[in-house]
């Protein structure tokens, strides 16, 4: 499958080049740019690890993207993605959400279904990945 | 102002003889009159019948959305009616249109339960929209002062908290709404919801009038639905969703229905405007005490907001509906089939999303408005709209918005998956475009017609609807600038 989280994933991976382009545009709006990663991609896992603090103080893109390419180095079997957050009031969340790097082989989801009366089902998604331990589901 | 035999009587024992006053001499228009902080302030366009002048008229309004009847009363002396006594306090006429005059008025806050629509909306527009010197009357905006705002819950989720819910940020969220509105089996129906959240849609949608009819009865379709959007979660690895709708005779009923909604793991409920205000107020303590976003549609809205001269302006609806507490709320596309010039919908997606709206007349909005903390409504924008439009709706609508495609997802030629995913990598390409810095309003077309080179779906979209447009003049439009044409570029 291809885990379809972020708001670039149904086009083409973004090249180095394109993800500056998104870097500067967070910077221009004054959002502060993260990068986080992981292994486990259930929908609602919501806590990443994190590849250090999101970086408020840093405004120079390419300095961004070496960090971008850092985590890769490091973390290249797992997905990657980078976030811009918002600090201004009326937002104080995420403005922007996009993978940056995919495992190369992604098995995807498992639906278990445990059905009661009534026929009504309680649905559970789990990883086929999480089956392993951390740090050895893919590559 | 002149001072003439029709002015404000002073004199207590005049002023209550028995018998029958101007509302001018009751006391009901007050060109000096400053507007407090806490006051809410009305502004009504009116249409007096010949021979009334534009300030009694504009008196009657104030008397007969608060304390007046038609005759005097000695009860009145038992009161302290001065202070409960609405105020005309300003009219202007309508540009280009005589006859016409908007009137301002101002409500003491005392006047008004706290947290209540119903209450509200009895006084504003109770019995004064049938009053016979008025040929017409339309509620054009209003100022909910802050102290009066803080009484009600506002939106369940808001903006920010769905988006976190749904994991989907820095784009417009898509969906579709399911076609044929009536007739499918659960079964079918279902069909159609996986297809679409398969594709790549992060919503789909129930019709305003699916409730529970003989081909298909509501636990059948919820439990159809929720098989449906699991399946596509585990097979897209996002977040999905479907909007139940659980607008039904009773709020025994609806309870019932939102509850078997939420025992599935549903994320979000639906209710229609038809139900009334009171019980959407209910749904939405219920939608806040229960973690379910609670989608709105406004069935039944363009009976009175439609028409220039009469009724509600649907700003003053969407400022009502987010004091209620909905989260989302169809406020118009521009460039879709229903009615929407760009300027008044520019007014009313501002009242659902800003934290403070400062007046701006060209937008349709009289008046400055604070939000204080009540949290933003999410607008949605559905009917008949189509990928080709992408860079347009992004243009006028902005990325806070639920983008809905129903024919133009379920309608592609490739089938409804391919739909989706025409609409998904249309946005997408779009974002990304917009994010680089290129004019998309001007490059729009020739951005889809690059992305549709290796998407053949948004190929097949684009030519299917490449003609497809609604150009037609708005009805409700802004009074104080020309109207622009919606789907020029």
């Amino acid at each position: 499958m291809h885990l379809t989280q972020g708001q670039f994933s149904f086009l083409p991976d973004l090249t180095d080049a394109e993800i500056k382009k998104q870097i500067e545009y967070a910077l221009a709006q004054d959002w502060a740019v993260a990068i986080e990663f992981t292994d486990d991609p259930h929908p609602r896992n919501t806590y990443w690890s994190m590849w250090g603090t999101p970086m408020f103080d840093l405004k120079d893109p390419a300095g961004i993207l070496m960090e971008v390419k850092a985590c890769r180095a490091a973390q290249g079997d797992k997905y990657v993605k980078v976030l811009a957050f918002d600090s201004h009031r009326g937002f104080e969340s995420l403005r922007m959400s996009f993978l940056v790097n995919r495992p190369k082989n992604e098995p995807g989801f498992e639906l278990l279904r445990s059905e009661g009366p009534g026929r009504k089902v309680q649905y559970a998604l789990r990883s086929y990945a999480t089956g392993k331990p951390a740090g050895s589901r893919y590559g | 102002m002149k001072k003439s035999a029709d002015s404000k009587i002073t004199d207590m024992k005049e002023r209550y003889r028995s018998g029958v006053l101007k509302y001018r001499q009751m006391g009901y228009w007050e060109p000096d009159y400053e507007p407090k902080d806490t006051d809410v302030l009305a502004v009504f366009r009116i249409t007096p019948q010949d021979g009334v002048d534009p300030e009694e008229a504009a008196a009657a309004v104030a008397g007969e959305s608060s304390t007046a009847t038609w005759t005097v009363v000695w009860t009145d002396r038992l009161t302290d009616s001065e202070y409960y006594r609405a105020r005309a306090y300003r009219i202007d006429p309508v540009p280009g249109t005589p006859g016409q005059w908007f009137a301002y008025i101002a409500y003491d806050l005392d006047l008004f339960e706290e947290g209540s629509i119903a209450n509200l909306t009895a006084s504003i527009i109770g019995n004064v929209f049938g009053f016979k010197p008025l040929k017409a009357l339309r509620l054009e905006d209003m100022r909910i002062p802050p102290h009066y705002l803080k009484t009600f819950q506002g939106p369940a989720t808001g903006i920010v908290a769905e988006r976190e819910r749904m994991n989907v940020y820095g784009r417009p969220l898509l969906g579709a709404t399911m076609k044929p509105k009536l007739g499918l089996s659960g079964r079918n129906y279902g069909r159609v919801v996986y297809e679409a959240l398969r594709g790549g849609l992060d919503f789909t949608k129930d019709d305003e009038n699916i409730n529970s009819q003989p081909f298909m009865h509501w636990r059948d379709r919820f439990l159809y639905c929720m098989e449906a959007v699991n399946k596509a979660m585990a097979e897209s690895g996002e977040v999905k969703g479907t909007y139940l709708n659980v607008t039904a005779a009773t709020m025994e009923d609806m309870y019932e229905r939102a509850e078997f909604a939420g025992e599935l793991g549903s994320v979000v409920v639906m209710i229609d405007l038809v139900i009334g205000y009171t019980a959407i107020q209910s749904m939405a303590k219920w939608a806040r005490r229960n973690d379910m976003i609670l989608h709105l549609h406004r069935a039944g809205h363009s009976t009175y907001t439609r028409q220039k001269n009469h009724g509600v302006a649907f700003r003053v609806i969407a400022k009502w509906m987010r004091m209620a507490g909905v989260d989302h709320i169809h406020a118009g596309t521009v460039v879709g089939k229903l009615e929407g010039d760009p300027n008044v919908v520019r007014g009313i997606y501002d009242t659902c999303r800003e934290t403070h709206v400062p007046k701006n007349l060209e937008h349709g909005i009289f008046f400055d408005q604070p939000w204080a903390s009540i949290k933003k409504l999410m607008p949605v924008a559905s009917g008949g709209i189509h990928a080709g439009q992408m860079h347009q709706l992004l243009c006028h609508l902005g990325e806070d918005v639920v983008l809905q495609f129903g024919g133009g997802t379920i309608g592609h030629p490739m089938g409804i998956q391919a739909g989706a995913i025409a609409n998904r990598v249309a946005l997408e390409t779009m974002i990304k475009a917009r994010n680089e810095g290129r004019d998309i309003w001007n490059e729009g077309p020739q951005i889809l017609a690059d992305a549709a080179r290796w998407c053949r779906p948004l190929g097949a979209a684009l030519d299917t609807w490449k003609d497809v447009t609604f150009d037609y003049t708005s009805t409700d439009s802004v009074d104080y600038v020309a109207t622009p044409t919606v789907a020029a570029g």
